[in-house]
């Protein structure tokens, strides 16, 4: 290590033979990670709230199927799916619809990690909105339907609201997550923040490795953070006067 | 004319059989008081008249529908008949005011603007109107109970049914739900009350249930009931609820 020389401003470095700079290719990165992480946590919160919300429905056809669907999803290994999406669904799919995947489809690693990512927090997701709503003192529900509420109004407007407050500390640290396992985007091609920096210190020497791998995960830090921060505002802002958390 | 008809209705969970052979009728305007020792399926009971318990046999007509044939529309069932719990279950997340105007604005598709000026009015009858915009959880037990009753009143029920609606206050705060329910009771609407509340029985109701292991052991007016209880089940029922120390 005594020879290493260290330099922080590598990042403000000419890619060698181009005229384009490190750093431009790290906010490039960190641009697509957001897009993919949040466009994922879009498709997490929609659909995970959906089946969260079916596996305490009565009725046992609907609530097996969203059962299937968290045990399915959640007990693979992201990177797997990634891969099934991105490398095996093309074959086995008819022959046109594969080449389209293959060859023509837009940015075929962007959007293919954002609806992997999606479906599989959306079964983190829905685990939390059950128990969310599970937590609910049982005459909650009750108290819907007996005024007249549909079942489907009384989730809307009675366990919903409260189930969600309930959840968002665990739906704070699911949001983190998101950020952070997009990172395994960059093995299906996708170019976000990771794959950026595999490209500047493996590809392009001599860009120094140390450096720029830190500066990632000060990247990284910086975007989960953040997502905290945003996640403790909502939560302080639908506090419900009066209501200590978990009490009744 | 009965607006609540019991016909041999039968319940069991599982081995347990919780309501036997139940037949009983209200009429209309009239205020019932179902009393029983614990476990006596007098809370079963009236939670099968707007099947939050479905039945396991018999019917049960009320307002002139049969709430135990699947074919009936049990939510528009549900809105024209009110329910008191004994824990309230005012919504946590909704200010007072919007815990009374909800089913109104959403069932029964009135404007914002009615909604609230019929709450605020039902507000002021159970001397809360000062509380609109507060939270259930800033209220006491005895308010919320308040708030409870108003909710099922902005609905304009035919029925109130009320399971228990003091058993969860302190003892401070029971006279102000009992004065609440009192006024209602005088005020014509038909009401069943399953309480252990006998001064509330005594004062006004037309007529005392008594129910013990779900079957009807005795109906009569408050003043037989009280003075000369049939069965022996019922008088050890009084003996042991009217002693002061029991």
């Amino acid at each position: 290590m005594s020879q290493y020389q260290w330099d922080w401003l590598v990042i403000f470095e000419n890619v060698t033979d181009t005229d384009e700079f490190y750093y431009q290719w790290l906010i490039s990165g960190l641009g697509w990670t957001l897009l993919i992480a949040l466009s994922a946590w879009v498709i997490a919160l929609i659909l995970g709230t959906i089946i969260g919300t079916a596996r305490t429905l009565p009725n046992k056809f609907v609530a097996g199927i969203a059962t299937a669907y968290v045990e399915l999803f959640r007990n693979i290994p992201l990177i797997v799916q990634l891969f099934m999406w991105f490398f095996v669904l093309p074959e086995m799919v008819p022959t046109n619809i594969g080449n389209w995947m293959k060859q023509d489809m837009p940015h075929p690693g962007i959007i293919t990690s954002i609806i992997g990512l999606g479906l599989f927090t959306a079964a983190r997701v829905a685990e939390q909105i059950r128990t969310g709503i599970l937590a609910l003192p049982r005459g909650q529900k009750n108290a819907g339907l007996a005024l007249g509420l549909t079942l489907a109004q009384t989730y809307r407007h009675v366990l919903l609201p409260m189930a969600f407050r309930v959840v968002i500390p665990p739906l704070t640290s699911e949001f983190m997550s998101i950020f952070k396992n997009s990172a395994v985007a960059y093995s299906i091609t996708a170019t976000e923040l990771f794959f950026q920096m595999k490209q500047i210190t493996g590809d392009y020497k001599p860009a120094n490795q140390i450096e720029v791998v830190t500066i990632v995960g000060l990247i990284y830090i910086l975007v989960a953070f953040s997502a905290n921060r945003i996640m403790t505002f909502i939560e302080r802002r639908v506090q419900v006067p009066g209501y200590i958390s978990g009490g009744k | 004319m009965s607006i609540i008809r019991f016909v041999n209705v039968n319940k069991w969970f599982k081995q347990l059989h919780v309501l036997k052979n139940v037949s009983l009728e209200i009429a209309q305007g009239e205020v019932v008081v179902v009393c029983g020792p614990s476990g006596s399926g007098k809370s079963t009971l009236i939670r099968t008249v707007n099947q939050l318990e479905p039945i396991s046999d018999g019917e049960i007509w009320v307002i002139d529908q049969n709430v135990a044939d699947h074919r009936t529309d049990i939510n528009a069932l549900r809105a024209d008949v009110g329910f008191v719990f004994q824990h309230f279950n005012l919504y946590p997340h909704l200010s007072v005011l919007d815990n009374i105007t909800l089913a109104p604005i959403k069932v029964r598709k009135q404007s914002r603007e009615a909604a609230e000026q019929k709450a605020v009015q039902l507000l002021e009858r159970v001397g809360l109107a000062h509380k609109k915009d507060a939270f259930p959880s800033q209220l006491s037990g005895g308010q919320q109970q308040r708030v409870a009753i108003a909710r099922g009143l902005a609905m304009e029920p035919k029925i109130m049914l009320f399971d228990e609606p003091t058993s969860a206050l302190d003892p401070e705060m029971i006279g102000e739900v009992l004065q609440v329910m009192k006024d209602l009771a005088l005020s014509g609407i038909t009401m069943m009350v399953v309480t252990h509340e006998m001064g509330f029985a005594r004062e006004v109701a037309h007529r005392v249930v008594f129910l013990d292991h779900g079957e009807v052991l005795e109906q009569a007016t408050p003043a037989e009931f009280f003075s000369a209880p049939k069965t022996d089940r019922a008088k050890q029922f009084l003996k042991q609820i009217l002693s002061p120390m029991h």
